[in-house]
């Protein structure tokens, strides 16, 4: 016991003598975005090292709450809002209005004053459409999500699972505010008959419908601008009757060792230049004025984003799973 | 000297067992520090249960004019009308109550105010998102009152057992389970029995090669042949899609396949043991009987490999119903108890359904590890250590039939193992089939990019020697310690105990257990140490048993003869013990590296910034769409393994033509 804590005395005197400032940031933003974030912050702020950890939205989420009573992070720099209202309910974020938070779109911050989280940039629910296997099955393209229920339209459709994926649960609660709650029941079991298969991931279906695996893969506009990029035969398509989306959000985590590097990294992910890089690959930011229009995402996209209210999502969470469970998984075989 | 004096009813302990019993101790310690602990933590959260406690919460109301009324309890509010309003207060630990539903007349246009509070100040609510708690009295007005929830209080019990076994969706991933594994586990016993016998009782061609083919599967992380059925067999771009005949890979077919790949090594490996230790005697017996060949097979063969047999299945059957990777990737809708376990920690936050959806996968596990020990205790007496090796004869028509039946095998192996790699080749599939590097380019993708291949490496070379060390160590203890009966069962048991264990399970019991700040081993948490840690253990079974076997076949004579030469233990330990276990100590080590590189399911809870891994990268890469990605790194821990492999196979030529020369005689 005693060699453990000398041995830790040391290793931290070693610690505080050898680096400035390190931060533990948790994410689940795409890896092939941190380092350039990582770049831009230090740029500023040579003195604060970032500690990435990435994983995905539902392990992140795990991870935090795991270590709820021992927290290891210091800052979270992009996490789905949802999860962070989760902790904010939790009791497990710090209270803070970074500087020029008022800039911001309000819908991109936190309702509490002073705000608990900040969105960086929105994530927005779409389908993917497969152009050459719509041709080949005889399959029109929707427009709507009304039109997913139409029996032409049967084994042609794959969506996330909302109890594993994070953009299921957002397709889910859209679907509910746009429809109303039984409306939205409704329409999910209509759709259910059209779904061939709900995957783990958000990004799947619409990797699917980019790999011609399906015709229509419901996922996110993001990937699919990705896909498409990469040369896929797709067609990323925004419902009329409006899409679903969650954003990207920081946090600073209660109980952190680091508060002032903390608020100087949160400060620095409201600023003008760090919403400049979210937009290279988000078309919606949270900077009023910033957003460039981002290749290969569907034009309309801003104003087809619904009213969303996080906090009834946050709150009827576990009870609109529980029903969604109870209503469609456990099918063992869709054949 | 212990001869003259004639026989001891009581022997003295002398030095070298109190140094034996606190070796064998140090490392109990170790496994219930790194197994047992930990996984208490976890599991109890199974009995963590969650309701809504609406008796410490209090309202009063308002008329209109802004007069409010008396103080009313949310329970009693509830339990007015018959039935109550909310007649199911069990929730999990995610759970949210609003409250409007009690106030009949209830519009959040009304002018009509509420006061709401809680009685103590551990009950929390949230108006809106923000947190609340304890009994100073708030103001709403209706519109803000919509918004308010309660928060589930908690208690120990027995209801989450009750949700779980109420709720249809979860309660048929058991049978799912329980008929994958069982289907697996007849067809990958048949299917290594036959191609084991080949091997050891045919004359065929090229079995080195087979042998080596056969190896492969264990050298890929599970996932992989996911990936290359979806290539082969998916319903609309599959390469060989018309073999399907109109069935989904995505479901049990696919779970089954490619189960069948990732454990064929693992019995193989066992029956072919068994095979080989058959006594050549028996066979001359049967042959001067005039007995048929079919005979002989059934009553000498298939006896004597029966433990060998048991033990496969039982292997492939802990292996298939904990593996959670390969269903993940290929399993559709079909829901199998360890993916159950991802939905509910990961996809729900929902640790404790989690740890009950743990311990009812415990169960089977535990069950056919029971009737495994059981018939393990039978074979010992089975054998004899003047067995006589077998050595088949040349028939060229079953030889013939042995080598279309191994190639048909192979073949299938190392198609999947070569798809993968095509796919890791490929530009986008399946729109662009040129081929391309770019795939390789690991920084662009999700999971640490090449920095994580070094990691682990780093693990992998770790957990070899640290674990080869424990493990050895630990079964040389637990072999030669001479009485202390109750100590050696409990560490023999505890030794059996992690290939019963779901890897994730372990994962997150390590989170509960190590990152508890009261926790003295806080400090590994987040660190390379507790990734080494969770893969020895995790692997700790397969690791003892191997050790043991060889330890066992270690004449006790050695001990006496050192004893009465005074020599102390650890001389006799490391002069001769040592150099004459050394191929099972390779085995060992190679055993540990090869599944270091490859194991996801314990250490994606645990890894950090630093210590990013690649298998885990072939998990993350392949959930962000990046398949053909991580199929290039699925290959690339391949050929680490493989070269891996081959050193393993050098060292212990060589070792064995030098340290084991007096077995010849020399």
């Amino acid at each position: 016991m005693k060699k453990i804590a000398l041995a830790s005395v040391l290793a931290l005197g070693v610690a505080a003598q050898a680096m400035a400032v390190e931060l533990t940031v948790y994410t689940a933003v795409e890896a092939e975005d941190l380092a350039r974030y990582a770049a831009a912050f230090n740029e500023d702020y040579p003195d604060i090292t970032i500690n990435w950890v990435r994983d995905s939205t539902g392990v992140i989420t795990a991870k935090l709450l795991a270590e709820r009573d021992n927290p290891q992070a210091d800052v979270i720099w992009g996490l789905a809002a949802t999860s962070l209202l989760l902790m904010k309910g939790e009791g497990m974020l710090e209270a803070y209005a970074p500087v020029g938070v008022e800039e911001l779109d309000p819908k991109f911050v936190d309702s509490s004053n002073p705000p608990y989280w900040t969105g960086m940039d929105a994530w927005v629910a779409a389908i993917c459409y497969n152009t050459v296997e719509g041709e080949a099955n005889n399959v029109p393209a929707p427009t709507s999500w009304q039109d997913l229920t139409d029996p032409v339209y049967a084994g042609q459709i794959i969506m996330p699972n909302p109890n594993s994926s994070g953009t299921g649960f957002l397709d889910v609660s859209s679907w509910l505010q746009i429809f109303g709650e039984d409306g939205g029941w409704e329409y999910m079991d209509g759709l259910h008959k059209n779904i061939t298969r709900y995957t783990h991931s958000g990004s799947a279906p619409c990797k699917l419908a980019a790999a011609g695996e399906t015709t229509i893969g419901i996922s996110f506009a993001f990937r699919g601008a990705k896909s498409k990029a990469a040369g896929a035969p797709i067609e990323i398509i925004v419902p009329s009757e409006g899409v679903g989306w969650d954003m990207e959000a920081t946090a600073i985590v209660a109980g952190t060792s680091q508060l002032e590097a903390a608020q100087t990294l949160v400060n620095w992910t409201v600023t003008r230049k760090a919403n400049e890089l979210y937009n290279q690959g988000y078309a919606v930011v949270a900077y009023p004025g910033v957003a460039q229009p981002v290749e290969y995402f569907p034009e309309g996209l801003v104003d087809a984003m619904i009213d969303n209210d996080f906090e009834f999502a946050a709150n009827n969470r576990a009870r609109i799973l529980e029903e969604w469970a109870s209503r469609y998984d456990g099918k063992s075989d869709p054949k | 000297m212990g001869a003259q004096m004639g026989p001891k009813i009581k022997p003295k302990l002398g030095r070298d067992d109190w140094a034996q019993r606190s070796f064998m101790l140090v490392i109990g310690l170790y496994l219930v520090i790194a197994l047992a602990l930990p996984l208490y933590a976890m599991l109890s959260k199974a009995f963590s249960t969650y309701y809504f406690d609406l008796s410490q919460y209090e309202v009063q109301v308002s008329d209109g004019a802004g007069v409010f009324g008396p103080v009313q309890n949310i329970a009693t509010l509830n339990n007015q009308s018959s039935p109550p309003i909310f007649d199911d207060l069990a929730t999990n630990t995610n759970g949210r109550l609003g409250l409007t539903k009690l106030f009949p007349d209830f519009s959040f246009r009304s002018p009509v105010n509420y006061r709401f509070r809680a009685v103590s100040e551990g009950a929390i609510y949230l108006v809106g998102s923000e947190r609340n708690a304890g009994p100073d009295w708030i103001e709403l007005d209706s519109n803000t009152f919509r918004r308010v929830v309660i928060r589930p209080a908690s208690e120990r019990g027995l209801s989450n057992f009750t949700t779980y076994f109420s709720t249809p969706a979860l309660v048929q991933s058991v049978e799912n389970s329980l008929v994958i594994a069982v289907i697996t586990t007849v067809i990958t016993v048949s299917l290594a029995f036959w191609f084991a016998y080949a091997l050891a009782r045919s004359k065929m061609r090229f079995k080195g090669v087979f042998r080596m083919v056969a190896m492969m599967p264990i050298l890929v992380p599970s996932l992989l042949p996911g990936i290359a059925l979806l290539y082969l067999f998916s319903p609309r771009q599959g390469m060989l899609k018309e073999l399907m005949f109109g069935y989904d890979i995505n479901g049990p077919i696919g779970i089954v396949i490619g189960s069948v790949f990732f454990t064929f090594p693992h019995a193989m490996i066992i029956i072919s043991t068994a095979l080989s230790i058959s006594d050549a005697r028996l066979f001359e017996a049967s042959e001067s009987l005039k007995a048929s060949r079919w005979k002989t097979f059934w009553t000498v063969t298939i006896p004597g490999a029966r433990y060998g047999i048991f033990s496969a299945a039982f292997v492939v059957f802990n292996l298939v119903i904990t593996d959670f990777g390969l269903p993940k990737v290929i399993g559709g809708n079909f829901n199998v108890l360890a993916v159950d376990i991802f939905k509910q920690v990961i996809g729900q936050q929902n640790f404790e359904m989690g740890a009950v959806v743990s311990m009812v996968l415990l169960v089977p596990a535990l069950m056919a590890f029971g009737i495994d020990r059981r018939m393990q205790k039978k074979q010992v007496a089975l054998l004899t250590a003047r067995s006589v090796v077998y050595e088949p004869k040349p028939n060229p028509v079953v030889d013939w039939f042995f080598f279309a039946y191994a190639t048909l095998v192979a073949v299938f192996i190392a198609g999947i193992i070569a798809v993968c790699q095509y796919a890791a080749l490929i530009r986008q599939w399946p729109y662009n089939l040129s081929l391309s590097l770019k795939n390789y380019d690991f920084s662009r993708m999700d999971g640490g990019g090449w920095a994580s291949y070094t990691n682990s490496l780093l693990l992998a070379i770790f957990t070899a020697i640290i674990g080869t060390i424990v493990v050895f160590l630990g079964a040389y203890m637990v072999e030669k310690t001479k009485g202390f009966e109750r100590g050696r069962a409990l560490f023999q048991g505890l030794a059996m105990l992690p290939m019963a264990i779901p890897g994730m399970v372990l994962g997150i019991a390590y989170i509960f257990f190590f990152n508890n700040p009261d926790n003295p081993l806080n400090f590994i948490y987040g660190t390379m140490i507790i990734l080494v840690v969770s893969t020895v253990t995790h692997f700790y079974t397969v690791s003892h048993l191997t050790a043991v076997t060889a330890l066992k076949q270690m004449d006790g004579e050695f001990e006496s003869v050192s004893q009465s030469l005074k020599q102390p233990f650890y001389k006799l330990f490391w002069r001769v013990t040592v150099p004459v276990s050394l191929p099972a100590i390779l085995n060992i080590s190679i055993y540990l590296f090869v599944n270091a590189m490859t194991t996801v399911s314990a250490v994606v809870f645990l890894y950090s910034t630093d210590t990013a891994l690649a298998s885990v990268a072939v998990l993350n890469m392949n959930d962000a769409g990046d398949i053909a990605p991580a199929a290039a790194m699925g290959m690339m821990i391949f050929y680490t393994n493989a070269g891996a492999r081959i050193l393993h196979s050098l060292l212990s030529k060589g070792i064995l033509a030098r340290s084991n020369a007096w077995r010849k005689g020399a």
